[in-house]
Order: structure tokens, then C-alpha cells, then sequence
């Protein structure tokens, strides 16, 4: 069992890379499908945000080339992205899933928003099969780790999200924002914050234009807004002054030419673009028209680098919370390799336990319930005293060297058969040998899908 | 009779440059109905008189540039009129109030030349020029560099630098509402800085030889300073454009002045 994760994010790779390899959301279970068949890898799942794309996997090994899976699934020259790769196994990449799901990694740091994306991505691949046990323990104790930096640390309590930032610079460009329009196109959470953003400052009235018509309307009412049919976007797009746009599209969908319609038929009044998509929904060629100003997701980003350096503080108590989970989570890890040793030593004295039990019930005869009972205890007690100091040893010596001779030597005396850990079975497993430090608990809320 | 319904005229028309500068602030609907209904007043009086004039020589001729200037300013007016009874806007007003006025002061002035009887007259009339048309200037001067900032705030956005330089200035729409309204707002005195400037020359020397370079130049300018309205209110220019156009009339402006010394009639430094 080992762990492994490859990827690019905002710090690695400018959006323009990072858009060649975003995979939409619709093709992830067959990209995950492409991703168990490379060789070696055990599980896997891809989170893929505006921000990053990253590929985990749990692999047999710990040496399988992920960077496979990228040549194989994108029909690109691996030299425009190999540079931005970074690649994380083993403790470290357990360190870097646990401070992504904690928004430590994030552009703004302690956003909330990449707690539901690694969710959702868990989702996914769980759904496809991809996630199974070791993925499964790993991703959930991550979700527990996120939720404790976030009740434990202030990171996201003043969280300067990308809305706030786009606010502001509406402001410089407009000045008051009172009766602008916006327009909202695709959605998303991060594109609705923003959209509530603009109108508490007074912007408004909003329109709302989305793939699904309906989808546009839902939203379109909660803001007080107008739904527009996405084919109709061109029509109506010149009348805002701040276009806010988050969709899947695989290809830009305002360009140059629907730049200078605009600015014609709104005589060049400025408009702002948010771009808030990867890959990015508005061509960086509108940027160059005059009286247009676009922000794509790396542009927001510089804006806010002044606002997180005031979180540094908490940052780092947040940093010292990831370092004792990821301690806690590898000494887990380590007790999981005794946990098919144990079952199985468990298992076998139980079938003594049982095979002796109706022996001595064929030659007492009937036995009433008190003596039943009485029996039954007796004989769990001293099951349970023998096993209890091996079974401790057993645990104790998991994350030492020796662990390997002692399970040899315990299959060997008790000439115990080989289990292997099935899916779904490693977490019954883990909880039947009980861990007062990890607290494995699957309490986390289930992910949410993101629309479009 | 002529020429006193056609100065009746001029003084209506005098109020629609009261319209342009309120229309620079959004409480207008008293006095922009005031300058209206005068203007409408004013084209009656034109109307009058154009017919006196016409019925005076005898045939419709329209050989002086006088004559044709009255009959032009009056036919704006009318086409103005319509427009405003079609689409019921005023908006075309901040352009066709100071030209009719120029329009129909130099059909007025051309007819019967004005008489400045004393020196203080002359003096004050002089005074007024020359502060109408500096207004006129500063006002041009100001919308220029509102221009250069627009265009140093839209090179920061779009470099997306933040901080800075771009931190201290307004937002860009402010500095672009300034260099309009200062436009707008120098743009009824540049008008009528050149029409107290062409009473002082009528008097002085019976007539506006309109060939002469210094008042070429100076209605080139105002021509100039009435493209970059018209282009800043029809197609919204802004930024670049404005300031290319904002640079040439102020390189106008400049040329104008350079322009007295080669001028018969305005000479600053008279030997």
C-alpha cells in the first residue's frame, strides 16, 4: 500500500497550462477508468478544480509513473506541462491531500469552497469504483483533518475569497457599483458568492444565463434576477457592466468579436469580465480592447497575494495540526498492516472457541439459559485474556521493523491463512480492532455535485 | 427691423447654452424647460426675421455668409425640433444650442455691425473674450488630463497591477465623468468666448474677415472641441481616443494662439 499523487496548481502552472489539463467533471469516471488501468495502481481519483489537477493514487508499489496516466489520457506534449508537475508519495503525499482539503493550499487560504470539491472528487471516484480502502480511509481522515483546522484555527473565519477581491476591483473600475448590472453565466459557488458580493454593494439588476434554462431560473430567483436562455446571452450580455462567468465549456465562449459587439452597443462603456472558469470561458484577447477589463482565476489571485500574508499566523497553527494528523494517520496506516494478522488470529480462536462449545453441549445435554450464558462468557473471557497481551504486541510493534518477522512468526504459529483486505471490509476490519488515537469516523457530510 | 428680431434671436438663443451647462447636473427640469421654450421664442423671432431679411432685398439669397450662417443655425433648429418631437429627447441640445448660437450670432453680426461706443465697452467686452475663451481653454486642458489618467488607469487594470499609482486615482469611470463634464462645461464658454471675440473685431473693424489666420484657427478649434463632443456623446469615446482627439484640439488651441501674430485684427503685442 502506498500512496502517490502528481499534479499542477495556481503556484505551479499559469492558468494556460493548467486549462490543457482540467478534465471536466462529465469525463471523470472515464479518465478514472484510464487511470486503474495503468500498471500498478491499486485506486485512484482525480480532484480537479480551477486551481489544480491532481491525480491520487494507491499503488502497489509506490513507484508507479503517474505521469502514464497524463501522456495517455491528454494528447499533449508532455514538455508543456512537465515542468509545472509536482509529485508527492507516501507521508508527503498525505500531508499535501490533508492541507488541500484544509484550504491550506488554496490561492486564498481557507477558503472554504475545496472542502466540497475534494468531496465531490471523492464521490466520483468512489462511485466508478476507483476509491476503495486505503483511498477511502485516507480521503475521510482528511475531511476530519479539514474540519478540525477549521474549528481549531481561525484560517477561514476572515476568508478573503475571490468575490471580495473581484468587488473591489469593480470598484476601481466603476467607482460606485449602485445600479450596475451583472451578469451571471454558468454556475458555481465560487461565481454566486461573487454575484452576492456585487449586489450587496448595491449592484444590480442581475440576469442569469445557464445551459439548463431551469437551473438559471432557480438561481436567477434567489438573487431577485432575470433568467436569460443561454442562446440569448449574446443578446442581452452587452447590457451588463460586470459579467461574472463560471462554465464547463471547453472553449472560450466570449471572444474578441463579442467583445467589440459589446462595447458597439453599449457606446464603449467599460465592462468588466470575471472569469472565474478553467478552462477560462473569455478569450484573453477581449483583455486588449479598450473599455474591457478581463480577470481570469490567476489575475484574481494577484490581487488578493496582500491579503493572505495576514494569515500566516494562524497558517501555521494550522500547519502544526496537519503535521500531527499525518503522524497519526501513517501509525493507522501501519497498524492496518497487522489488522489481517489479528482477524485472522481472532477468527481462528473463535472457530476453537465454537468447535469446543458444541462439543461440550453434546455431552451435557440440554443446558438452560443462565448456563448458557454462563458458558458463553466464561469462555470469551479467557479467549479474550490470552489474545489480549499477543494482539497488543501485535499493534504496538506495527510501526516498528520488527512488525514484518513478528506476523511471520504468528502465521506460522498458528499456521494462519493469508486474508487480504477487500473493500468496504478494511474499514469494518480497522473499527474491530479498536484505536482510541485515530477515531476513524466517516462523519463527513456526503459531497454535493457542483452544477455544470 | 431685420437685424433686431434677429438679435432677439441670438439672446433666446444664448439661454440653450444655459441648457448644456445644466444639463451637466441632473436637477435640469426647470431651467432645461426654460431654455427650451426660450429657444423655441428664439425661433420665431429667427423666423421673422429671416423672412423680413428675404422680403427686404427682394429674393432669397443667400449670398453672404451672414445670410446663409442665419438661415443654417435656423434650419438646425427646426431639424432639432423635429427630433425632439419624434424621440422626445433634448440630449442633441448640448451640441445644437452652442452652434446655433455661434451660427446665428455671425448672421446678426454680419448684417448691421455692432458699435461699442465707449472704451469701457470695448474694455469690457474684451475682458469678457478673453475670460470666456480661457475658461474655455482650462476646461479643455482638464478633459485632456483626465484623458492621460484614464489611460494610465486602464494600462494598470489591464496589466493587472494592483497598488500603487492606480490605488490613489479615482475609479476609472470618475476620471472619465470628469473629462466628459469638463468638456461639456467648457464648451458654452469656448462659444461664447468667440462670440464676444467677434463682437470686438466688428466693431473695431466693421466686419469678421473669417479668412483672417487667428480667427480661422479659433473656429477650427471650436470645431475640433465640438467633434470631441459630438464623438464622446454619439459613440462614447473614451480613453485613447478621446485623448488623441482632446490632444489635437488643444494642439488647435495652441495654434491658434500662435496664429495672433500673423493676424491683421488680433494682434497681442500692437506696436
Amino acid at each position: 500500500m502506498n500512496f502517490q499523487l502528481i499534479g499542477v496548481n495556481h503556484r505551479t502552472a499559469p492558468v494556460e497550462v493548467r486549462e490543457q489539463l482540467a478534465i471536466p467533471q462529465r469525463k471523470l469516471p472515464e479518465a478514472l477508468q484510464q487511470l486503474m488501468s495503468v500498471p500498478g495502481v491499486a485506486e485512484g481519483m482525480i480532484l480537479c478544480t480551477c486551481n489544480r489537477v491532481e491525480i491520487l493514487a494507491q499503488t502497489k508499489n509506490g513507484s508507479t509513473d503517474l505521469r502514464q496516466f497524463l501522456h495517455q489520457y491528454f494528447s499533449l506534449n508532455s514538455e508543456s506541462y512537465e515542468s509545472h508537475l509536482y509529485e508527492y508519495s507516501a507521508s508527503e503525499a498525505v500531508r499535501h491531500v490533508f492541507r488541500v482539503a484544509s484550504s491550506l493550499d488554496s490561492m486564498i487560504v481557507g477558503e472554504p469552497q475545496i472542502l466540497g470539491q475534494v468531496k465531490e472528487a471523492y464521490a466520483t471516484a468512489r462511485a466508478a469504483g476507483a476509491v476503495q480502502s486505503y483511498l477511502d480511509l485516507l480521503l475521510t481522515r482528511a475531511f476530519a483533518v479539514a474540519k478540525r483546522v477549521r474549528t481549531e484555527t481561525a484560517v477561514g473565519s476572515s476568508s478573503v475569497s475571490v468575490a471580495s477581491v473581484a468587488v473591489e476591483l469593480a470598484s476601481k473600475i466603476f467607482g460606485s457599483l449602485e445600479g450596475k448590472h451583472v451578469c451571471l453565466v454558468g454556475a458555481g459557488k465560487m461565481s454566486e458568492l461573487a454575484a452576492r458580493h456585487l449586489l450587496a454593494r448595491g449592484a444590480g439588476p442581475i440576469f442569469v444565463a445557464n445551459r439548463t434554462y431551469d437551473r438559471a431560473a432557480a438561481l436567477a430567483s434567489k438573487f431577485g434576477g432575470r433568467a436569460i436562455r443561454f442562446d440569448e446571452l449574446y443578446d442581452h450580455c452587452d447590457q451588463a457592466d460586470i459579467v461574472i462567468t463560471s462554465t464547463g465549456a471547453p472553449v472560450a465562449i466570449f471572444r474578441r468579436e463579442h467583445g467589440e459587439m459589446f462595447l458597439s452597443r453599449r457606446k464603449n462603456r467599460p465592462m468588466f469580465f470575471i472569469d472565474i472558469a478553467v478552462p477560462r470561458d473569455v478569450d484573453p484577447e477581449m483583455n486588449k480592447l479598450d473599455g474591457i477589463f478581463v480577470y481570469d482565476i490567476d489575475d484574481l489571485q494577484g490581487a488578493v497575494t496582500s491579503h493572505v500574508a495576514g494569515r500566516k499566523k494562524e497558517a501555521a497553527q494550522a500547519e502544526s495540526i496537519i503535521n500531527v494528523e499525518v503522524e497519526r494517520f501513517q501509525a493507522r496506516l501501519q497498524t492496518l498492516h497487522v489488522v489481517p494478522t489479528i482477524v485472522s488470529l481472532q477468527d481462528y480462536v473463535e472457530t476453537i472457541r465454537q468447535a469446543e462449545l458444541d462439543r461440550l453441549r453434546g455431552r451435557l445435554g440440554q443446558l438452560s439459559p443462565e448456563q448458557e450464558s454462563v458458558l458463553e462468557a466464561l469462555t470469551h473471557g479467557i479467549v479474550n485474556k490470552i489474545l489480549h497481551t499477543p494482539i497488543s504486541r501485535l499493534k504496538t510493534a506495527a510501526a516498528g521493523p520488527e512488525v514484518t518477522t513478528l506476523v511471520d512468526a504468528f502465521r506460522k504459529l498458528f499456521d494462519l491463512q493469508e486474508q487480504k483486505l477487500q473493500e468496504k471490509g478494511l474499514e469494518e476490519k480497522a473499527g474491530a480492532v479498536p484505536d482510541k488515537d485515530a477515531g476513524l469516523t466517516n462523519e463527513e457530510t456526503p459531497p454535493r455535485r457542483r452544477s455544470e | 427691423m431685420a437685424i433686431v428680431w434677429l438679435r432677439v434671436a441670438v439672446g433666446l438663443y444664448g439661454l440653450g447654452l444655459v441648457y448644456v451647462l445644466v444639463a451637466l447636473t441632473r436637477t435640469k427640469e426647470l431651467l432645461n424647460r426654460l431654455a427650451l421654450h426660450a429657444a423655441y421664442l428664439g425661433m420665431v423671432f429667427h423666423l421673422v426675421a429671416i423672412t423680413e431679411t428675404v422680403r427686404q432685398s427682394g429674393q432669397f439669397g443667400l449670398a453672404s455668409i451672414s445670410v446663409a450662417a442665419s438661415v443654417l443655425g435656423f434650419l438646425i433648429m427646426v431639424v432639432f425640433l423635429l427630433v425632439y418631437m419624434v424621440y422626445q429627447t433634448t440630449s442633441p441640445g448640448i451640441i445644437v444650442f452652442p452652434l446655433v448660437f455661434l451660427l446665428t450670432f455671425v448672421g446678426a453680426a454680419g448684417q448691421e455691425p455692432f458699435v461699442l461706443t465707449s472704451s469701457t465697452a470695448r474694455q469690457g467686452w474684451l475682458i469678457a473674450h478673453i475670460a470666456l475663451i480661457f475658461a474655455g481653454y482650462a476646461a479643455l486642458v482638464l478633459s485632456f488630463s483626465a484623458s492621460l489618467i484614464y489611460l494610465l488607469q486602464e494600462h494598470a487594470l489591464k496589466s493587472k497591477k494592483s497598488g500603487g499609482l492606480l490605488s490613489r486615482l479615482p475609479a476609472l469611470q470618475v476620471t472619465d465623468e470628469i473629462g466628459f463634464r469638463s468638456l461639456l462645461l467648457g464648451f458654452p464658454f469656448m462659444t461664447a468666448g468667440l462670440a464676444a471675440g467677434m463682437v470686438i473685431a466688428q466693431a473695431h473693424f466693421g466686419r469678421v474677415d473669417f479668412l483672417d489666420p487667428k480667427i480661422l484657427f479659433s473656429v477650427l478649434t471650436w470645431a475640433v472641441y465640438l467633434v470631441l463632443i459630438y464623438t464622446r456623446w454619439n459613440s462614447g469615446w473614451r480613453g485613447r481616443r478621446a485623448a488623441y482627439l482632446a490632444a489635437g484640439a488643444f494642439a488647435m488651441a495652441v495654434v491658434a494662439w500662435v496664429a495672433n501674430y500673423y493676424s491683421a485684427i488680433h494682434r497681442l503685442a500692437r506696436p
